[in-house]
């Protein structure tokens, strides 16, 4: 599952002065025109790189983090065949967190660093995993909708320029084409269910709305930053491109069964994109920065988690081990 | 912080005190081994990826979670990302030699005319003879 819109940083108010050097900047810009893939230990600016461990940490973040909420239905699967389902699904999302972690890591960030920035608040993750998952619904909705989110943005992404986020969003891909499917499924069991089952699915779809529009990110700003984002292949769709995507595929999907969003504004224009009322990004903002329903319990489970499996890493450690950055 | 609505978090009581930040030391999560998955007999092993382990036995039983989890597969090599040599990006020119190799292709090779020639030469000669 699970990554994210495009999480805005400060980069936009402190510009960075530092200047790559031009013939190699030079070299490397026709390379991507070229269509070739850049390798962990190629040249790149000093603000390619930086961009992408950032939105790989993320990616990975948000994989791992985002377990959590699904994780809590497991017990509580109704029947034996979606609680199989979900355990794998819930395997998947770590998997996909390790793969990430992996492509963040050759561009030179550990992965102690990138965990001790996740507890201490400092990277961030995906909006949606801060809010709880209430009913069996929700791991519906989540299943079907947010993972088709991530899809979107996922596909996107893979056809980038990094080789190694590439190579791992194409493994992830291949596993989320098997979880937007049983999301699916759980979907459609309730809304075509008794009439509780669609009003317990209709009340997630009403909860889950603002934080699906809030996903892609908001809407983006023109600047210097996304255009050089774009041109390095960093950044291959705005969000706006990728929530009228989603929205173009899934609302019909979800309208088709008789449940709605909680937006009379919600409406495709003829040019394609889609309206709706304004989401309060002022919401999304404080989600992402911490101050969500659900983000002090996602990061007390993961401190407790380092805290107490840090005996099994430290009773395996190999102190005579040698370390550099992983290949690909 | 919120009631947990998950029941492994309400047992683990972790919400009565917030968990302190735990320091993570350097190279605490291990070295790397890369991961070669075959996936198929008779098919050549292919990098997949690489797992954090602290010896090879370990990679092993990650790299089976990790890539061998979905994905059809027979067989499985997992090698310390340290002992990999390998050329740097930078150097790929030499890889280009002259453009004209076709002294190493079968097409190189034309014989046909020859053996025609020859044998309109052997066949003219016997025609001469009788």
């Amino acid at each position: 599952m699970y990554g994210g819109g495009y999480i805005p940083g400060q980069e936009n108010e402190k510009p960075d002065q530092f200047q790559d050097d031009p013939v190699k900047l030079k070299e490397f810009e026709e390379r991507i025109d070229r269509g070739e893939k850049i390798e962990p230990h190629d040249w790149m600016p000093r603000g390619y790189r930086k961009q992408l461990i950032r939105m790989i940490e993320q990616h990975a973040h948000s994989e791992i983090i985002g377990a959590l909420p699904e994780g809590t239905w497991i017990t509580r699967a109704p029947g034996f065949r979606r609680k199989m389902a979900l355990i794998a699904k819930v395997q998947d999302e770590v998997g996909h967190g390790q793969l990430l972690y992996n492509a963040a890591e050759t561009l030179g960030k550990s992965r102690e660093e990138m965990m001790a920035d996740l507890l201490s608040g400092k990277s961030k993750y995906s909006n949606v995993f801060n809010y709880p998952a209430k009913t069996w619904a929700d791991v519906a909705v989540i299943g079907f909708l947010i993972d088709a989110a991530a899809i979107v943005n996922q596909v996107a992404n893979s056809k980038g320029s990094y080789g190694p986020y590439c190579r791992a969003l194409e493994r992830i891909c291949y596993e989320e084409s098997f979880h937007l499917k049983q999301g699916h499924d759980a979907f459609v069991a309730l809304a075509t269910g008794t009439k509780k089952q669609r009003a317990m699915l209709q009340d997630a779809v009403n909860r889950w709305y603002r934080p699906i529009i809030h996903f892609f990110g908001p809407p983006d700003v023109a600047s210097v930053h996304t255009e050089k984002l774009m041109r390095w292949k960093v950044k291959m769709m705005s969000n706006d491109a990728m929530r009228n995507q989603f929205l173009s595929s899934y609302v019909p999907k979800v309208r088709e069964l008789g449940i709605d969003f909680p937006d009379p504004n919600l409406r495709k224009n003829a040019d394609g994109t889609w309206s709706f009322s304004d989401p309060d990004w002022d919401e999304f903002k404080r989600v992402v920065r911490g101050d969500g329903p659900c983000n002090k319990e996602r990061l007390a489970v993961r401190k407790w988690v380092e805290t107490e499996h840090r005996w099994i890493r430290e009773a395996l450690f190999n102190p005579s081990a040698k370390y550099t950055l992983p290949l690909s | 912080m919120e009631k947990s609505l998950d029941p492994r978090i309400q047992r683990l009581d972790i919400q009565r005190e917030e968990p302190k930040t735990p320091d993570i030391k350097t190279h605490e999560y291990w070295s790397t081994y890369e991961v070669f998955v075959q996936s198929k007999r008779g098919k050549q092993h292919v990098h997949a990826g690489t797992v954090h382990a602290p010896d090879p036995q370990l990679a092993l039983v990650f790299a089976k979670e990790q890539f061998g989890r979905r994905q059809h597969c027979v067989n499985m090599w997992v090698v310390a990302t340290t002992e990999i040599f390998a050329f740097r990006y930078d150097d790929s020119d030499m890889f280009e030699t002259v453009p004209e190799k076709l002294h190493r292709e079968p097409g190189g090779y034309k014989v046909r005319d020859k053996i025609e020639a020859y044998r309109k030469k052997i066949s003219q000669q016997k025609a001469d003879k009788s």
